[in-house]
């Protein structure tokens, strides 16, 4: 495998810059769903199966609906999610010109309820927030990840980099050493996946309910003991920015299934 | 002007709470000699029973990375060698720096120095300061090791 991910390294350097020792090159890139079982894979195939789905349409119901003292709803903007919102998720974090830095889909939201709506904002993983922004990343279903391909972006992502490779905590270890260099071993017994942000927000067995990234992130964190970053943290969003622009040409595929 | 002060208040009173938890618990002194440690780091010998346990117990991580002689659980990991036959190849002094400090074997190691409480990024409220085992838990496994022969 090692050998084999250098000469694909190799091969690939003069068309890929950017790429460090250690990551993963564009065509070794494996959406977590390649990891699972087949019962799992079955589950997340199938829209009447997906658990995730009932978010799906719980977040079209609300797509639909006046909030806020303007009493508008997102359609009033924005019309069709079918149109509107196609290829919307594969592209975020994205940078916000008014505060010249990336903002997540949860927060672009929350943003659209503040400046829009005349709404509060929706608490992280609270049900409206996970319903919301699963139907806007459905609609992005089957599409190619771009995100972090603004040049704006840059130096966000290169902050997420330098964490994702930072060892940290208790037991001092880094994103890479478990996503970029021990994928497809085991942890215990369950399998290590590359750590592809491709389908959230998701369905957890483990969780039984819908998650965002930010909190499978926070969960790897404690793992290694270390102190997890705030929700809507600038760490946070830089991480989700990396493993976006890491992830880049996979498909999206909203709302995943993950044991 | 008494708002910013109650506040500065509070955060010095914060910052000294934080610093309390954060305070490194004290460890016992330990010399490498060679590429081990040859003194039990509570001056006695481990109990290889209760070392059985603690390789087993999911807080001590062991098996989060490593398999071995364990036919009681299928949680097991391999990032890292197979435990069956480590006390034919390493001695007891060598086991006691691996778990120590494993970076002295190989310093890009991922496995964890089980036996520090500084120099660490980022480390939980609730684990800062503190090794990832006592010294008696580092000589009960370093005990059960050494039974592990072929
Ligand atoms: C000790 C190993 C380890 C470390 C270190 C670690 N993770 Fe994970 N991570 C896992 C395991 C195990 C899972 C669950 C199985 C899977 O999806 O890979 C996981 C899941 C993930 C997923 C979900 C992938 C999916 O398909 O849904 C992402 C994203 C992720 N990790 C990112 C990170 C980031 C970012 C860091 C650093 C802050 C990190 N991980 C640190 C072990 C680790
Ligand atoms: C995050 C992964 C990880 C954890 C957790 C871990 N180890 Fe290791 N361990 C390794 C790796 C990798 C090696 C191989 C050599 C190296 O890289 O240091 C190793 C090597 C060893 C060796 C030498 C193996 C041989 O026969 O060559 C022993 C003994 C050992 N570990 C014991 C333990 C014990 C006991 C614990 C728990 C208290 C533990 N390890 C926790 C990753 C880990």
């Amino acid at each position: 495998m090692s050998v084999w991910r250098a000469i694909a390294a190799a091969a690939l350097f003069a068309a890929a810059p950017a790429l460090l020792a250690g990551e993963i090159p564009p065509d070794a890139r494996r959406s977590g769903y390649s990891f699972m079982g087949l019962e799992t894979r079955a589950m997340q195939d199938d829209d009447t199966a997906n658990p995730g789905m009932l978010f799906v349409l719980d977040g079209e119901q609300l797509w639909g609906k006046k909030t806020g003292s303007a009493e508008k709803a997102c359609a009033d903007c924005h019309g069709d999610a079918r149109s509107s919102m196609k290829g919307v998720a594969a592209r975020y974090p994205a940078i916000d010109k008014a505060l010249a830095r990336p903002v997540t889909l949860d927060q672009r939201i929350n943003l659209c309820r503040a400046n829009h709506q005349q709404a509060t904002p929706l608490p992280y993983e609270s049900r409206d927030l996970l319903a919301l922004s699963a139907f806007v990343a459905h609609q992005s279903r089957g599409v190619a990840i771009t995100a972090g391909d603004d040049p704006q972006a840059k130096p966000f992502v290169d902050q997420g980099r330098d964490l994702f490779m930072q060892r940290e905590g208790q037991l001092n270890l880094a994103c890479t050493n478990c996503h970029d260099d021990n994928f497809d071993k085991r942890l215990a017994g369950a399998p290590i996946t590359q750590g592809q942000p491709t389908g959230y927000p998701l369905y957890r067995l483990e969780w039984q309910t819908l998650g965002s990234l930010e909190r499978r992130l926070r969960s790897c964190m404690s793992g290694v003991r270390a102190q997890a970053y705030d929700y809507g943290s600038p760490e946070l969003v830089a991480l989700e920015l990396y493993l976006m622009s890491r992830a880049h040409g996979l498909s999206m595929e909203t709302p995943a299934v993950r044991p | 002007m008494a708002r910013a002060s109650v506040h500065i208040a509070a955060l010095i009173a914060a910052s000294l709470a934080f610093a309390g938890v954060a305070r490194a618990d004290d460890l016992a002194p330990y010399t490498i000699v060679g590429d081990g440690i040859p003194t039990s780091l509570t001056g006695s010998p481990g109990d290889a029973a209760r070392g059985h346990a603690l390789v087993l117990a999911r807080t001590t991580t062991c098996i989060l990375c490593h398999s071995g002689p364990f036919p009681e659980t299928r949680f097991q990991g391999d990032l890292a060698p197979d435990l069956a036959g480590a006390g034919n190849r390493w001695t007891v002094s060598q086991l006691r720096l691996r778990l120590v400090d494993a970076s002295q074997f190989n310093p890009e190691t991922i496995m964890p120095s089980y036996y520090r409480n500084d120099g660490l990024v980022r480390v939980g409220r609730s684990f800062a300061g503190k090794p990832i085992l006592s010294a008696a838990e580092i000589e009960d496994i370093v005990a059960y090791l050494a039974t592990l022969r072929d």
